[in-house]
């Protein structure tokens, strides 16, 4: 959906053109600026415009991409390496297959562009196997740069030589992680080594590797075609340019979205998203996947960047954006992201493989009514430890769900230790379903539909719960036609 | 190079640029602890990757803590290594670390030896609050030679970079992942089915009880009490140059002549020496290398060069799976360890008038893949196996000091007659470079009918992994190699196999600096030190030994006149010599 809010950069031809036409990507100014890059500039000049236009990597570390690859460029070596890391894994994210889907081309002449610039003849796409026609269109549109020449030998009459393979991910969310993914792409266990050396300095097959993820590489083409000052124009002060955002969760309007740096959670959530569903009460949103946090009300005018979203406790991540309203339990959301992260964690770093466990059960315990106090103590020191010492950035970040849960949501696992309640009525150990005699008909249809048999009663009489046989399904809260049932 | 000034604790100094934290704080006296870090410079050995989080430090302005082991030093770096921080974040590491532990250290075999528990009691850790949450657990694994307890392990990766770096079979690696990641063979298939050489050096760095040898000491005692038993023991060079660390004597120290006695004290009816084999070995294979040359210089083109020596079992497994076009290439003399068995079970139960079955053979090795050799079927007959034990040298120290002997103040004895005696030859097998040399000792003599000049190749030692040098024997300028470690003998093999080089002769020995290293000695804990004693105790060995030529070694060459007739003679083929299979690269 297009609102005044949005902006569309990357997603520039996206659905505008016919992916599997190079011609059609031409029409619209394609290769242009590759053409303009390596017949009339240096790759420094390249650096530097990109340096100007304040681009930040957005697979969610936020790197400068102009000094990423001026530190490529500048580490001498026999070869040197481009790679576009399109292993996209954070749940319900799906930009980077967009872009690949609708736009393949402006990846591959971005990583042409990149490759004149940092002195690299060859470059790999590290893409997830899980996505069929993103493979098939990116490996049409590399066939037909190749066969128009703008890939291969001497592109555009230049001395310059640039050709792109692909490597399929196996679905590791940790080799999203750029140590892990160069692992995994020389057929190694994906798996992250201590930085430094960075991939600039020592990357795949131990030379200097400008690695950028896809949505980065989809904005190099527009910022060389208008200028660095134009793109450093949109957006913050240390955030330029847009994001895209794939907007989940209990909003009316899901999908990509893509605005201006600076855009607020409210804009995003209530104009662009239009809003909660089913009138419910906004309760929070995870940014950053399971590497990010939950923001609530307080935060809906806090404009989105980096670094306010690091100050707040979450952060950018690559994109994903997932909002909750009241019916969400903050300790079995904190839960979900941990049950992600714990099984996909690569199990090197002690902090991660055990610690990530640890967290888990203690959570189980609170989700599950036999919390204690202490178990709150443990969750923060854990966490914070785990933040301090773990290897990679998946362990580094796997305890901000928790963390920011903890802190905005402080009341909601005190409720769960406490009082033994869920709030929001989800952690089901802790719900009871009851019966309003006042609401009951008697039809039966509860006590019909119960699959343990635990509901009893006459036709036309007040049905009561065993609650020592339910097992708290709630399928008879679902049949039930009259609001007899409630749970709490 | 440039150098970085630093501070560590609030003390400065100044190193060179790019130095690990850990190195540099060494160099200060500031013992920061490690797990999973392990370092063998000059054999190349290098545990690096920061898996364990033990070593983490605090850097000013850096946002999170870390891994001493593996970040390099900048400039003006400052270090600080027992904030109230990073003791907790270390505490915590810890405490997680045994939440998923077994804590069974009253019955683990590594207990004494393992490094975790040296940590645990370095912290002071009594508990973690973390127990009683899931543990990881594994299927038991375990060959002839190596038991594999997965539930202990920490994720150290040393064994990995053993396995697969250093000896290049890559038989261990991670698999999984989370919580259940663990190091396991390709589809966790049985260490004995798989590609493993049983060398042991996965035992030899494993820091925790994961990984450790087959203990056979229950059997030895068995064998001992047993009246209708003659109960013979060997024991192989390198083991006299290690056995005293794991019995309160400092690396270096040589204890052959109380190991005699130990074993003396233990019951065995013959304390015998694997030396003996060894200059038999060297009889064998020198002889054939000079067959092998003779022929190869008269100009037949059959002939295969260069002879390889065949007495390492792990070296000889790692061709048969590796390299199975070259199975003709190497030396068909069996090692010395089997050597002696087939010769104690024939020529010496002749001499004692009993039937092989009535001997038990038992051998001292320094090694784990000897357990693994002995239990070949090539090398029995009729299901009476020529060696019937093998204990590693570890397992000798425990069977000594489970026998109430008080090791230190033994006196020195000597090994019985006839296959206790031996030559400075047969001592230096146990380093690298030192069958080679041995070898060129005798051919030398037998090829030129002249007596060496000098008896020492200072050419052949060393430490480095691949040797090439050139020794003149007669006429002919003789083109050997060594190699030690599995990964530097591929390299060698590989050189041969493209005939980059023409070799005359090549010597492997599996283990880092040979047998001295082996993956059945006392645990050397990463302190590579260790190992230069024990070659340097080898050396001297040598050096005071009255005959120091394997041809002159009295009781060998008896043998060969009342018994086997003449090297590669039809007895000796018989005994003496075995064939290679051909085995599955996988």
């Amino acid at each position: 959906m297009e609102t005044a809010k949005q902006y569309r950069i990357v997603t520039r031809n996206c659905g505008f053109i016919d992916p599997e036409n190079i011609e059609a990507y031409i029409g619209i100014r394609g290769y242009e600026a590759l053409a303009d890059a390596v017949t009339n500039k240096t790759p420094v000049d390249i650096v530097n415009e990109i340096k100007k236009s304040g681009l930040r990597g957005r697979g969610g570390g936020g790197f400068p991409t102009g000094l990423k690859w001026e530190i490529a460029a500048k580490n001498e070596a026999d070869q040197k390496y481009v790679v576009c890391n399109a292993d996209e894994g954070d749940p319900g994210a799906f930009m980077d297959r967009a872009v690949l889907e609708g736009d393949p081309h402006s990846v591959v002449e971005a990583m042409a562009i990149c490759g004149y610039a940092i002195g690299a003849t060859i470059g790999t796409v590290y893409i997830r196997a899980e996505y069929p026609l993103a493979i098939k269109r990116l490996q049409k549109a590399i066939n037909d740069a190749r066969d128009l020449g703008v890939l291969g030998k001497g592109i555009f009459g230049s001395g310059f030589d640039f050709d792109i393979e692909l490597k399929y991910g196996a679905g590791a969310f940790v080799c999203g992680e750029e140590t892990a993914l160069i692992h995994s792409m020389e057929g190694e266990r994906g798996e992250p080594t201590s930085k430094p050396p960075f991939p600039a300095q020592a990357g795949y097959w131990g030379k200097p590797t400008a690695i950028n993820n896809v949505e980065t590489f989809a904005n190099i083409a527009p910022i060389l075609l208008k200028g660095g000052d134009w793109f450093a124009g949109i957006g913050t002060e240390k955030s330029k340019g847009t994001k895209v955002f794939a907007l989940a969760g209990k909003v009316k309007n899901v999908g990509l979205i893509e605005v201006p740096m600076g855009t607020t959670l409210e804009e995003i959530i209530f104009e662009i998203g239009g809003g909660i569903l089913g009138g419910k009460k906004f309760k929070a949103v995870q940014t950053g996947g399971p590497s990010g946090g939950a923001l609530t009300f307080k935060d809906l005018d806090t404009p989105i960047d980096y670094d306010n979203l690091i100050a707040k406790g979450s952060m950018m991540g690559s994109g994903g954006m997932i909002v909750m309203d009241e019916d969400d339990c903050m300790v079995a959301v904190a839960k979900f992201f941990l049950d992600f992260t714990m099984d996909e964690t690569c199990g090197k770093c002690t902090p991660c493989r055990i610690g990530s466990k640890r967290l888990y059960e203690i959570l189980e315990r609170i989700t599950s009514g036999q919390g204690t106090k202490a178990d709150l103590k443990r969750l923060t020191s854990l966490s914070a430890t785990i933040k301090d010492t773990a290897l990679c950035g998946l362990g580094q970040t796997m305890p901000n769900p928790i963390l920011s849960t903890m802190r905005v949501f402080e009341e909601e696992y005190a409720a769960h230790i406490d009082h033994r309640t869920c709030p929001a009525g989800v952690c089901s150990a802790l719900l009871q379903y009851l019966i309003v005699p006042e609401k009951c008909v008697g039809c039966t249809a509860c006590a019909r539909v119960c699959p343990v048999n635990c509901i009893s009663g006459k036709v036309k009489e007040v049905h009561t719960i065993d609650q020592n046989t339910c097992i708290k399904c709630g399928a008879c809260f679902e049949k039930c036609k009259f609001d007899a049932i409630i749970k709490k | 190079m440039s150098i970085a000034q630093i501070t560590i604790d609030g003390k400065s100094i100044t190193v060179p640029a790019g130095i690990p934290i850990l190195e540099a704080a060494r160099k200060l006296h500031v013992d920061i602890p490690t797990l999973c870090f392990l370092n063998l410079e000059h054999l190349k050995v290098n545990n690096q990757l920061a898996t364990c989080r033990i070593c983490v430090v605090e850097v000013e302005g850096r946002r999170n803590l870390a891994p001493a082991c593996a970040t390099p030093v900048v400039d003006k770096m400052v270090i600080r290594t027992n904030t109230i921080r990073v003791l907790n974040a270390r505490k915590t590491v810890m405490e997680l670390l045994l939440s998923d532990h077994p804590k069974d250290c009253l019955v683990c075999q590594k207990s004494g030896e393992c490094e975790l528990q040296d940590l645990c009691n370095k912290f002071g850790l009594r508990e973690s609050p973390y127990d009683g949450g899931a543990m990881s657990t594994y299927r038991k694994d375990f060959s002839e030679s190596i038991i594999r307890d997965m539930d202990k392990c920490v994720m150290c990766r040393r064994c990995e970079t053993m396995c697969n770096h250093v000896q290049t079979c890559n038989v261990l690696s991670g698999v999984n992942r989370g919580f259940t990641a663990v190091v396991a063979p390709a589809f966790e298939m049985n260490l004995a089915d798989s590609t493993c050489t049983n060398c042991g050096q996965c035992t030899a760095v494993c820091p925790v009880g994961a990984l450790v040898e087959k203990d056979h000491t229950w059997s030895v005692i068995e064998a001992l009490a047993d009246p209708d038993k003659v109960v013979v023991v060997q024991t192989a060079p390198a083991v006299r140059a290690a056995l005293g660390e794991d019995l309160g004597l400092p690396a270096g120290t040589l204890v052959t002549g109380r190991m005699v006695s130990a074993l003396r004290e233990l019951g065995f009816d013959h304390v015998f020496d694997t030396d003996f084999a060894a200059d038999l070995t060297i009889m064998e294979e020198g002889s054939e290398l000079l067959d092998r040359l003779t022929r190869f210089l008269a100009g037949d083109q059959d002939v295969k060069l260069p002879i390889m020596t065949s007495c390492c079992p792990a070296w000889v497994k790692f061709f048969e799976h590796q390299f199975p076009d070259l199975l003709d290439v190497p030396s068909t003399a069996k090692s010395p360890q089997q050597m002696f068995g087939a010769i104690a079970k024939t020529y010496f139960a002749e001499k004692l008038g009993i039937p092989r079955e009535k001997m038990v053979v038992v051998s001292i090795m320094p090694c784990l893949a000897k357990k693994y050799e002995a239990a070949r079927p090539e090398f029995s007959v009729d299901g009476n196996r020529d060696v019937d034990i093998v204990l590693s040298t570890r397992e000798l120290g425990r069977l000594i000091k489970r026998s109430n002997i008080d090791f230190c103040s033994l006196p020195d004895s000597d090994f019985d007659r006839p296959m206790g005696e031996s030559t400075g030859a047969a001592v230096i097998f146990g380093t690298t470079g030192g069958v080679l040399e041995a070898a060129v000792r005798t051919a030398y003599e037998l090829a030129t009918n002249k007596e060496l000049p000098k008896l020492e190749f200072r050419e052949l030692r060393g430490m480095e992994g691949v040797r090439v040098a050139t020794i003149q024997v007669g006429d002919l300028a003789l083109k050997v190699g060594i190699a030690h470690e599995l990964g530097n003998a591929r390299k060698l093999l590989e050189m041969v196999r493209e005939q980059k080089e023409q070799f005359h002769a090549i010597e492997i020995m599996s283990c880092p600096g040979g047998c001295i290293g082996g993956g059945g000695q006392p645990y050397h804990h990463g302190d590579e030190t260790v190992l230069e004693k024990r070659t340097a105790a080898i050396y001297r060995e040598d050096a005071n030994k009255p005959l120091r030529k394997s041809h002159e070694n009295p009781y060998v060459l008896e043998l060969y006149e009342k018994f086997l007739g003449k090297p590669l003679g039809e007895k000796s083929h018989k005994l003496l010599h075995t064939h290679y299979f051909k085995r599955e690269n996988m």
